[in-house]
């Protein structure tokens, strides 16, 4: 006799439709939500291999010039290839590390950076389209670069510490960097579909419905939603973590 | 990714002459464009940047028009103050496209050339497309084609050159069509403007060709004829995810009711065509009667006229009906009572 509560949970629909990518080799599809579905990083990073970077095949034929990035407050000379996005300028040749590759195609969130104070993912950004702009990271947002200063943390940091908004950690400094933008969208009064199906459109209120929607950009494959709501949501009400 | 040069246009005059040239692709949010340059779809010999040109203003003409230029951002549109008064469908669907993080990133003209998302389309592995490789074949149409088309496609079987069951994917042009925009162009050779209905193209037998713009036109501004669907506005979208999804059917419907009856009705579908459906007939059937269920069901059977589908997209005849009726009932109600759907 089986034990229901040990029975996993009923995913007929699911690998029905998993099995129908199959038939139709659509590995690409499957790759991607095998990606989703990982558990972590370094699961993922064993599935697809990590994306690669922009690294030119024949280096005669790329375009490498220097360009200006302020990152952080501080101009930051290059010298780079056009195809470079601005993920992998930070990654890889500013080590800022913080801002991390998840698809590396705008669907999860994991590099979103600020760009003149805006949310933007930073793999469909090329670096030299980036150059003037002023590029807030997550190594920007503290006003302090020691990790053990939690007291000069950025309030939203300071939230996903006290309420756990992770597990294992890779897509955070993505959700926090989305986070502080949600919060002033909210502010100023930004709509989001929500506002406008609740017909809250004048002064919309950071509900949790709110909340997920305006975060729906930043997924996590822990599946820590509720305790990063719960950080968003101490933030937008001006409460300390 | 393809090697490619890189230059910022500073004035339209260096874009439309650095657009001229072969293998130029215009760079503005880059959402689409660059992700598709990393699948090796798009391998632009050159990128002209237009991001700081004069583009991203959003202004109402003394005749009641309003000019969006082409580099607005989405979410700078779905905010704005004439957009969300006047345009409410438009806010709407919008705001029920991508993540906050590509609207902030999108543009107003880049969002009209988007390109399908079919799988066979993004995915080189796939040798037959006739939309990436004209010839090719279509790799859909006896594949995994739960999002395609079921009206306006080309069906010839898999190994013809025309066939292509592809799918627009865009939220933003399908409130367009129903408001009845247009879209201002140029070139070197001079400016013209392109009626919403005419900028897409179904793949008819030429499935690669996708818009009516020719080489190096440059889309400037997109123009809403002076708003009539202010109060009774309505964007519903089906999608499997409720938030940051794609639609298998959206729904944009603006009504201009007068003395309880419909006087105009602006009705354009998304998901099921490779250009937001819209039905002339179906609009008409709407004009001068009151909001009732039995018209909204008529104005769907019009709309969805000639419908085919596939293994896996057939469902979505019916669902359209059902949704147009839905979103026909949820405008009629008022844009600020529709609700969630």
């Amino acid at each position: 006799m089986t034990n229901p509560a040990l029975e996993q949970p009923d995913l007929n629909d699911f690998e029905q439709e998993e099995h129908e990518l199959e038939r139709h080799s659509l590995y690409s599809e499957l790759n991607r939500r095998t990606f989703m579905q990982a558990a972590g990083a370094f699961s993922a990073a064993m599935v697809l291999g990590l994306p690669e970077t922009a690294i030119a095949k024949d280096p005669s034929q790329a375009m490498v010039r220097s360009v200006t990035l302020a990152v952080n407050g501080s101009p930051r000379q290059l010298s780079l290839d056009s195809r470079t996005s601005l993920l992998d300028a930070l990654r890889e040749h500013l080590n800022l590390t913080g801002s991390k590759k998840g698809c590396d195609h705008g669907q999860c969130g994991a590099c979103t950076v600020l760009v003149n104070g805006r949310r933007v993912n930073a793999c469909l950004t090329l670096a030299f389209a980036a150059e003037g702009s002023e590029i807030t990271t997550i190594e920007g947002l503290a006003r302090t670069a020691d990790p053990k200063e939690i007291s000069e943390l950025h309030p939203m940091q300071a939230a996903f510490l006290e309420y756990d908004g992770y597990q294992c950690g890779y897509c955070t400094p993505g959700q926090i960097c989305s986070a502080v933008a949600a919060v002033e969208e909210q502010k100023r009064g930004a709509l989001s579909i929500v506002s406008l199906h609740t017909g809250k459109m004048e002064r919309p209120e950071m509900s949790d419905d709110e909340i997920r929607e305006r975060m729906s950009g930043n997924i996590c494959r822990c599946g820590a939603y509720p305790n990063i709501v719960a950080a968003v949501r101490t933030v937008a009400r001006g409460e300390s973590a | 990714m393809n090697p490619f040069t890189y230059e910022r246009a500073m004035a339209s005059g260096q874009a439309l002459r650095a657009g001229s040239a072969n293998g130029v692709k215009f760079l503005a949010g880059g959402t689409n464009l660059v992700d598709l340059m990393k699948y090796g779809v798009e391998k632009p010999a050159a990128l002209v940047d237009i991001n700081h040109l004069d583009l991203a203003r959003v202004t109402t003409g003394p005749d009641g028009t309003t000019r969006i230029g082409a580099t607005v951002r989405n979410s700078d549109l779905a905010d704005h103050a004439i957009i969300k008064t006047k345009y409410p469908l438009l806010s709407q669907a919008l705001l029920s496209g991508a993540s906050p993080q590509l609207r902030n990133m999108a543009t107003t003209g880049g969002n009209l050339l988007q390109r399908t998302r079919c799988y066979y389309f993004n995915d080189v592995s796939f040798p037959a497309c006739n939309k990436r490789a004209p010839g090719s074949g279509c790799s859909a149409i006896q594949g995994y084609n739960r999002i395609h088309a079921i009206l306006g496609q080309t069906d010839k079987g898999s190994k013809s050159g025309e066939t292509c069951i592809a799918t627009h994917p865009s939220d933003m042009c399908v409130a367009l069509a129903a408001l009845g925009a247009s879209v201002e162009v140029e070139s070197l050779r001079g400016k013209r403007t392109i009626p919403f209905s005419e900028f897409h193209r179904l793949p008819g037998s030429t499935p690669w060709v996708e818009t009516a713009l020719r080489p190096g036109e440059l889309i400037l501004a997109v123009t809403l004829p002076p708003a009539k669907f202010s109060k009774n506005a309505y964007y519903l979208k089906v999608r499997d995810r409720n938030s940051y999804a794609f639609a298998l059917i959206s729904v944009a419907v603006g009504l201009e009711v007068i003395n309880g009856e419909i006087a105009s009705a602006g009705l354009a579908l998304g998901g099921v065509a490779l250009k937001p459906w819209r039905v002339a007939e179906a609009e008409n059937s709407l004009r001068g009667k009151a909001p009732a269920q039995q018209g909204f069901r008529q104005a769907a059977e019009y709309l969805l006229h000639g419908a085919h589908g596939y293994e896996h997209n057939a469902f979505k005849i019916e669902l359209a009906k059902q949704s147009v009726v839905r979103a026909l009932t949820l405008a009629s109600r008022g844009t600020s009572e529709g609700g969630e759907a």
